[in-house]
C-alpha cells in the first residue's frame, strides 16, 4: 500500500519480492536434505534412544542400504493429530491403539493395520511406579497409590498415550482384583485426587518427576528402565495386577515409499531389532527373543498381566468411547479435580 | 502482509464455530483459569519491574560506582538471551537441584522468577533516558526550600518521569503475557495451576483443538492491541507536554 | 550528588536485584555444565543434529535479517515522511509482533498453511511443503522480528529532519540518489543496532518456530528446539551445553550491541 506512495517504488518493490522469492525457494531447497529414500518416522515422546539404535542397524543391512529417516517424537494423541493435520509421515510409532485409529478414522492408515504382524505391534512394555530411590513411602501396589499424602505423577491423557494406559491399567487392576466396574470407576476417580501435575507427555511426565515433584510416577517400564540406563536416579516396582502395554506401528496410506517401509516394518519384527528392543526395556512380541536368557532376565513374569483386549476393558474402541471421548469418564473426573478436559 | 494475514487466519478460525462458540471456548474453565493466572503474573511482574526498573535506572543514571558500565550492559541480556536458556538457569537456580537449597521450580513464585528475567531491560531502558533529562536544579532549589527528600523525588523527579515508568511497565507487561519459551520447561503443567495462557493456546494447537486455541489465542492479541494503544497514548501524551 | 545512606540503601537495593534475578541463574549455566560433565555437555554440542539445528539458525536469521532490513528502511521512510490512508494501522501493525505473543504467531500461521488452512491446499497441490518444514519456520522468524529495525529508523529519521534531502533535490539529485548518498549514511547506525537486535532476536526465537516446525530432528529443528529436545530426552547435559552454546552467542551479540548504541542511551 505504502509502497506505492514511494519514489523509484517499481524499482525497490522489484528487489524486494525478488529476495522474497529467492528466500522461499532457497529455504524449500534447503529443506531437501538427500539422495535416496527417506522415510518419515513419526513418534511417540519416550522412543528415541532404541529407535535412533534400530535405525542404525536397519541401515547396515542391504536392504536398509541407503535410505534414510527423519524422526520426530511427541506425545502420542499430538503426534496422531499433527498427521491427520497434515505432517507428512511414512509411518507411525504410537503408544496406544486409540491413537492409531485415530488415524483409521481420518483414511491415512488401513483398518487392517492390526492384522500384520504380531497383530501391528513392534513391543510391549507394562505399566509400573517409578518411585523415589529407597522406595520411602514403600509403594508397590495399586492401594498404595491412593494412601493419605501419596502424590502421583500421570500425563495428561488427551494429549499423552501413556495416561491412558495408566488410567486404564488402574482400572484393569481393580477389576482383577475382584471389584465390580462402579467400585473400579470409583477407584481411577480416588486415584486422580492424589494426581499433582499432568504433562502434555510420557518423556515430560518424567522429567517432571525426576526434577522432584511427587512421590510415584505411573509410566512405561521401558521408559523407567530408560531412566536408569541413563543414570537417573530412579527406581521401579511392578505391580502385581498390571497392564500389558502394547506399542503399535503403522505404514501412514499417504507414504511415497510404501514398499520402503514395509521392508523397515518386517525388520522391527526380525530378531536382530527385537533383541535392541530388549537392550533398551522393551518387552519383545517375538516369541523366540522372548524366551532367550537376557528376556527372561530382564522381565519377571507377572502372572496378573492384563491386556487392552480382556473383556473387562473391550479393546480400544469401546475403552475409548467409555473414558476418553468427550464427556466421557475421564472428563467427569478430571473436571471433578480441576484438570485438564482436553489436550 | 506478512503480519496481517495470519492475524486475519487467526480471527476467522475463532469465528468458525459462531460467536456463541468463541464465547464457550473463551469460559471454558481451563482457559479462564489459564487467562487469569496470566494476567494476575503478568501484572505482578509489570509492578515488580516498575518499582525495581526505578530503582536500577536510578542507579545506572544518578550514581557513580567502579564497574557500572558493565552492569548497564548487563542489563540488555535478558534482550539477547533465547528464551529457553532463561527457562533452564531458573530451573538449575530454583529447581530441585539448586544449590541454593530453594525448591521453586513447577511453581507460580518461579514463573514470577523467570518472567522477572525476561523482562528486565523493559522499565529500566524507558526510564533512563527520561531521568537523564530530569532538571538537577529545580531538585536542588527544593532541597534548599526545606523540602524532605521522599517530597523532592514525588513532587519533582516522579512527574517527570513516570510517562518513561508507564510505557515501559506497558511492554513489559505484553511481553511478559505472552512468553512461552522460558516458562514451558519450568511450568510443569499444571492445568489450573501453572498453566499460562500461551501454554494453554499451544497445547490446544497441539491437540487439534483449533477453535479453542484460537478464542484464547485471539484474547491475547485483544490486549496486545491495548497495550500498544495505551503505550502510543502515553507518547502522546508526553510529548504534548513538550509541544506545548 | 551527595553520598548520603539513602544512595547507599538504593545501590544496594538495585545491585542485589540484579543479582538475585540475572546474574545468579547465568553462573548457575557453567556451573550446571561443569556438574553434568563437559565431555557429555561436547559431545551434544557436536552431535550432528545439533550441528544442523544450528545451521537451521543460522539460515534463518541469514534470510530473516536482511529482508527485515530492507522492510524496516523502507517502512521507516515511509511512516516518516510519507502520509497516506491507514499510516496509523500500518503503524500499529508494525510494532505489533513486539507485543504479541509468539504461540499466538505460530499458532496463526499453522491455522493458515496447514491441510485445512486457506493457504495450506494450494501449496499442497503444487507439491510445495511450507508447514512443518522450513518455509514456515522462515514466515515465523519473519513476523516476530519485524519491528526492530523500523523502531530504530523511525526516530533518528525524525530527528535529523530532511532539510539534507530537500538540498540534494534542488541539486538535481534523483531520488535513488538521494537515498543512497545522503538518507542512508545519516540512519546507518540506526540500521546497524537495529540488525542487531533483529539477529539477537531471530537467535532466540523458540515459541512461533516451535508450533510450525513438527519437531523434525535433523531437519526442523533449530538450536532453541534443540535445548528442548535434549531437556525432554532428559539428557540434562545436553540441554545445558547447546544452552552455553547460545548463551555464549547472546553475550557476543550484546557485546556488539553496547557498542554500538545509539549515543543518547549512553550513560
Amino acid at each position: 500500500m505504502y509502497l506505492f506512495t514511494m519514489p523509484m517504488t517499481k524499482h525497490r518493490k522489484k528487489i524486494v519480492l525478488a529476495a522474497v522469492a529467492a528466500a522461499l525457494v532457497v529455504a524449500a531447497g534447503a529443506a531437501a536434505r538427500t539422495t535416496g529414500t527417506t522415510l518419515s518416522l513419526i513418534a511417540y515422546s519416550t522412543p528415541k534412544p532404541v529407535m535412533a539404535k534400530i535405525i542404525q542397524a536397519y541401515q547396515q543391512t542391504p536392504q536398509g542400504q541407503g535410505v534414510n529417516f527423519t524422526q520426530s517424537y511427541g506425545p502420542s494423541t499430538n503426534q496422531a493429530k499433527a498427521v491427520a493435520a497434515g505432517q507428512p509421515a511414512d509411518l507411525v510409532f504410537l503408544s496406544a491403539g486409540d491413537d492409531v485409529n485415530q488415524l483409521v478414522d481420518a483414511g491415512l492408515v488401513s483398518p487392517n493395520w492390526g492384522k500384520q504382524g504380531y497383530n501391528g505391534i513392534a513391543a510391549d512394555t507394562v505399566v509400573v511406579f517409578a518411585v523415589r530411590n529407597g522406595n520411602p513411602k514403600h509403594i508397590k501396589s495399586w492401594t498404595d497409590l491412593i494412601k493419605p499424602g501419596v502424590q502421583v505423577v500421570t500425563p495428561n491423557p488427551y494429549s499423552s498415550g501413556s495416561a491412558k494406559w495408566n488410567i486404564l491399567a488402574a482400572y484393569g487392576a481393580q477389576r482383577a482384583l475382584g471389584k465390580t466396574d462402579k467400585q473400579a470407576i470409583q477407584y481411577v476417580r480416588t486415584l486422580f485426587q492424589h494426581v499433582v501435575s499432568q504433562d502434555t507427555s510420557g518423556s515430560n511426565a518424567t522429567n517432571t518427576f525426576l526434577s522432584g515433584k511427587g512421590d510415584v510416577l505411573l509410566t512405561y517400564e521401558s521408559e523407567a528402565i530408560n531412566a536408569r540406563l541413563q543414570g537417573k536416579n530412579i527406581q521401579y516396582v511392578i505391580p502385581r495386577q498390571t497392564m500389558l502395554i502394547q506399542l503399535p506401528v503403522a505404514l501412514v496410506k499417504t507414504s511415497k515409499n510404501p514398499d520402503a517401509v514395509n521392508k523397515f516394518l518386517q525388520f522391527l519384527r526380525s530378531t536382530a531389532a527385537q533383541e535392541l528392543f530388549v537392550q533398551y526395556g522393551f518387552r519383545p512380541v517375538n516369541p523366540q527373543v522372548a524366551k532367550s536368557a537376557a528376556a527372561v532376565k530382564e522381565f519377571p513374569a507377572r502372572p496378573g498381566i492384563f491386556k487392552i483386549t480382556d473383556k473387562d476393558i473391550g479393546g480400544w474402541r469401546a475403552a475409548d468411547k467409555k473414558w476418553f471421548a468427550s464427556g466421557a469418564l475421564m472428563s467427569q473426573i478430571e473436571e471433578g479435580i480441576g484438570g485438564p478436559t482436553s489436550g | 502482509m506478512i503480519v496481517a494475514l495470519p492475524i486475519a487466519a487467526l480471527m476467522w478460525e475463532s469465528r468458525a464455530d459462531g460467536l456463541h462458540g468463541f464465547w464457550a471456548a473463551v469460559t471454558q474453565p481451563e482457559a479462564v483459569a489459564a487467562l487469569k493466572l496470566t494476567l494476575g503474573i503478568s501484572a505482578i511482574v509489570a509492578l515488580i519491574n516498575a518499582l525495581f526498573g526505578t530503582i536500577i535506572a536510578w542507579t545506572l543514571v544518578r550514581d557513580e560506582f567502579r564497574g557500572k558500565s558493565v552492569v548497564n550492559a548487563v542489563i540488555d541480556l535478558p534482550f539477547a538471551l533465547p528464551t529457553i536458556v532463561a527457562g533452564l538457569l531458573i530451573l538449575a537456580l530454583y529447581g530441585p537441584h539448586s544449590p541454593v537449597g530453594v525448591h521453586l521450580a513447577f511453581t507460580r513464585a518461579a514463573i514470577v522468577l523467570v518472567l522477572c528475567f525476561v523482562s528486565l531491560p523493559f522499565v529500566v531502558r524507558t526510564v533512563q533516558p527520561v531521568l537523564y533529562e530530569v532538571d538537577e536544579q529545580m531538585e536542588e532549589a527544593a532541597r534548599s526550600l526545606g523540602a524532605r527528600e521522599h517530597k523532592v523525588f514525588s513532587r519533582i523527579v516522579l512527574p517527570s518521569i513516570l510517562p518513561g515508568i508507564l510505557s515501559g511497565v506497558a511492554m513489559a507487561f505484553a511481553r511478559v503475557v505472552g512468553e512461552i519459551g522460558s516458562i514451558v520447561i519450568i511450568s510443569g503443567n499444571l492445568p489450573f495451576k501453572t498453566e499460562m495462557a500461551s501454554v494453554y493456546v499451544f497445547n490446544q494447537g497441539q491437540n487439534g483443538n483449533s477453535v479453542a486455541a484460537s478464542a484464547v489465542a485471539v484474547v491475547m492479541l485483544t490486549v496486545s492491541f491495548a497495550v500498544l494503544l495505551f503505550i502510543g497514548g502515553i507518547r502522546r501524551l508526553a510529548t504534548r507536554h513538550e509541544r506545548a | 550528588m551527595p553520598r548520603t545512606w539513602r544512595t547507599y540503601a538504593v545501590r544496594f537495593t538495585a545491585l542485589g536485584y540484579l543479582v538475585l534475578i540475572l546474574v545468579a541463574p547465568l553462573s548457575m549455566l557453567f556451573w550446571r555444565v561443569w556438574v553434568e560433565g563437559v565431555d557429555k555437555a561436547w559431545a551434544a554440542i557436536t552431535d550432528p543434529d545439533t550441528i544442523h539445528a544450528f545451521k537451521i539458525t543460522l539460515i534463518l536469521c541469514a534470510i530473516t535479517v536482511p529482508l527485515n532490513t530492507v522492510f524496516g528502511i523502507v517502512c521507516g521512510l515511509a511512516i516518516v515522511r510519507r502520509r497516506f490512508p491507514g499510516k496509523g494501522l500500518v503503524n500499529a501493525f508494525v510494532d505489533l509482533p513486539l507485543a504479541l505473543s509468539p504461540v499466538v504467531v505460530g499458532f496463526s500461521l499453522y491455522l493458515l498453511y496447514g491441510r485445512t488452512g486457506w493457504f495450506g491446499p494450494w501449496f499442497t497441490e503444487h507439491g510445495v511443503q511450507v508447514l512443518f518444514a522450513l518455509p514456515a519456520m522462515v514466515l515465523a522468524t519473519i513476523f516476530v522480528s519485524v519491528p526492530f529495525v523500523a523502531r530504530e529508523v523511525v526516530p533518528t529519521l525524525r530527528e535529523i529532519g530532511n532539510e539534507q534531502e530537500q538540498a540534494a533535490y534542488t541539486l538535481g539529485a534523483s531520488s535513488w540518489q538521494t537515498f543512497w548518498r545522503v538518507t542512508l549514511p545519516a540512519i546507518r547506525w540506526a540500521v546497524i543496532y537495529g540488525v542487531v537486535v533483529t539477529t539477537a532476536r531471530c537467535l532466540g526465537e523458540y515459541g512461533a518456530v516451535a508450533i510450525v516446525s513438527g519437531n523434525i530432528s535433523g531437519r526442523t529443528e533449530t538450536a532453541t528446539l534443540r535445548v528442548q529436545d535434549y531437556y525432554e530426552n532428559l539428557d540434562q547435559a545436553g540441554a545445558y551445553g547447546v544452552a552455553l552454546m547460545l548463551c555464549v552467542l547472546a553475550i557476543a551479540v550484546l557485546v556488539v550491541m553496547t557498542k554500538l548504541k545509539p549515543k543518547e542511551e549512553m550513560i
